[in-house]
């Protein structure tokens, strides 16, 4: 786990002097000129995809009257809760498997049972019993956002260095004070890789948990657009999604940065 | 730091009342191999001993028992409460500030005055608050000398503290220790495989070869020690009771354990 973080970690904080090197942004604007040029000249139709200025217009006109901000904030809220349960339930399960052998007998096989069945395919269930109010939705999330935080902080734990326990249990150090001083700090870096991957999955499960018979929130837009054949609107929805996940991903980054100064790469930059 | 390290004239440590550490019959197994044979062994208050083996001679399990890392149940063996290890590699706490390093387990208000103070004794008054991970090999060793001292340990254990440091580094680190030691005066057991480090460091060498004392050596030279003719047959006599020609330089066929100690020089 952990050098899967230590790779991942330079190349995730050279990209932004990429972008402004050597002209990337160049084959980006060229392909929204053409789609901008192909739809004034009638060669891709609105409804198959309007035109980005159009959707720029269609973005403006639903950011002032307050449709976007407000199901954009339902969205979060079933986001945020969806992924605040799973990452309270996994912790603790990480935690409870991590900290002791008996946890582990118990814990551990039921969640590598659980990872094998695909969380949306539970979704005719969830629907079965929680109707198709908020809670299916928020559940989804939570369901899906558990295993990757429990994995990483279940094998963060187990990774901490054991001469580093030793040492600290030399120094006098007794259990729940090892557990706090060593262990925990030990297991952060794999505990954010965990939260990266669980803010990415509940994003990925929110599109399609707004799915079912939303009132609010981006998939609710989408839906109501597919049905009037708004593309625009169905395009500034996916702009939205996709700037979720970059800001959930810059968000972690700077977690990263103030919880784990201690790291050379964060102690140079 | 290169003070005058001779001994002073009068025994100015505590007096008999007791050595500081005491090991009867200790005899350890792991599986069918039997690391340490029947064991005796006593270090005096403010007493700097030596051990001195091969890897897989059984120095750092002894060094374990004593520092209480590993259990010696229904064994005798008395070692004082406040013991501090220095590791090989220094295993700080990467996430600790250097300070809150020297500070960890301390109870108490002014424990970031402890540290402080122990970390002038090393010179790294000026590291306090930097990150392990920015130290060099022997400014970590360092402040782990300042973690082990800040305990006032009544036992120093090292366990072979310099073997990853460069020469100079090294010889920096020896006065450092005998001017810690001469002002703090806990009992010491050096673990190492590097003869002229125990030569030039010790009160009393013990080679311990197969499990078992295979010799002793007291050395009576003032310190500093220089590298001169008494040095040299002290040394020449360990290196024999080793299994190793002082002339020819070449190790004899002496039988290695096949012990999976964790040693990583041989």
């Amino acid at each position: 786990m952990s050098s899967i973080t230590l790779d991942r970690k330079p190349s995730s904080f050279a990209l932004p002097k990429f972008r402004l090197r050597g002209g990337r942004w160049v084959s980006p604007l060229v392909l929204l000129l053409a789609w901008e040029l192909g739809s004034r000249t009638g060669i891709v139709p609105e409804r198959i995809l309007a035109a980005p200025s159009a959707v720029a217009v269609t973005f403006w006109s639903m950011v002032v009257s307050g449709e976007l901000p407000s199901n954009l904030a339902v969205s979060l809220a079933r986001a945020l809760a969806g992924l605040a349960f799973g990452l309270a339930i996994g912790a603790g399960l990480a935690l409870a498997a991590g900290l002791s052998g008996a946890g582990e007998t118990a814990i551990d096989p039921l969640m590598q049972l659980k990872r094998t069945i695909p969380v949306l395919a539970l979704t005719p269930l969830f629907i079965v019993w929680f109707g198709i109010g908020e809670t299916p939705k928020v559940t989804l999330i939570a369901v899906a956002t558990v295993f990757p935080i429990y994995l990483n902080l279940f094998s963060g734990i187990r990774g901490v260095d054991a001469r580093l326990i030793e040492a600290g249990r030399s120094f006098g150090l007794n259990q729940a004070e090892l557990i706090r001083h060593v262990v925990l700090p030990g297991a952060l870096p794999a505990f954010l890789v965990g939260l990266r991957y669980a803010l990415g999955v509940s994003l990925l499960v929110l599109v399609v948990a707004e799915q079912i018979n939303a009132s609010a929130g981006i998939g609710h837009l989408i839906n109501n657009a597919r049905d009037f054949m708004r593309t625009d609107v169905i395009v500034v929805c996916l702009v939205v999604y996709a700037s979720l996940g970059l800001a959930a991903d810059q968000l972690v980054r700077t977690l990263e940065a103030q919880a784990l100064a201690w790291r050379p790469t964060f102690i140079k930059s | 730091m290169a003070s005058p390290l001779a001994r002073p004239a009068q025994d100015w440590r505590l007096p008999a009342a007791g050595p500081a550490v005491r090991v009867r019959n200790f005899t350890r197994r792991f599986g069918d191999v039997t690391v340490l044979h029947d064991l005796e062994i006593e270090i005096g208050r403010g007493e700097f001993v030596a051990l001195l083996g091969r890897s897989g001679s059984g120095k750092t399990t002894l060094l374990r028992t004593l520092a209480g890392i590993d259990p010696a149940p229904g064994h005798q063996v008395l070692a004082p409460a406040a013991r501090a290890v220095v590791f090989q590699d220094a295993r700080l706490l990467p996430w600790k500030k250097v300070w809150r390093n020297v500070a960890l387990g301390l109870k108490g208000a002014d424990i970031r005055a402890r540290a402080e103070a122990a970390l002038t004794e090393v010179g790294l008054d000026h590291r306090l608050d930097a990150w392990p991970a920015t130290l060099s090999g022997g400014e970590a060793q360092r402040v782990s000398l300042a973690r082990a001292l800040v305990r006032d340990p009544g036992l120093l254990l090292l366990d072979e503290p310099f073997a990853a440091l460069d020469a100079l580094t090294r010889l920096k680190m020896h006065d450092l220790v005998l001017s810690l030691w001469t002002r703090h005066a806990p009992a010491v057991l050096l673990v190492t495989h590097d003869v002229d480090e125990a030569v030039a460091l010790a009160d009393r060498v013990l080679v311990l070869e197969n499990g078992r004392i295979a010799a002793q050596e007291r050395i009576d030279l003032p310190r500093p020690r220089a590298n001169g003719a008494a040095f040299q047959d002290i040394r020449a006599r360990l290196l024999a009771k080793l299994g190793v020609d002082a002339g020819a330089g070449r190790p004899a066929e002496g039988a290695l354990l096949a012990f999976p100690s964790g040693e990583i020089v041989a």
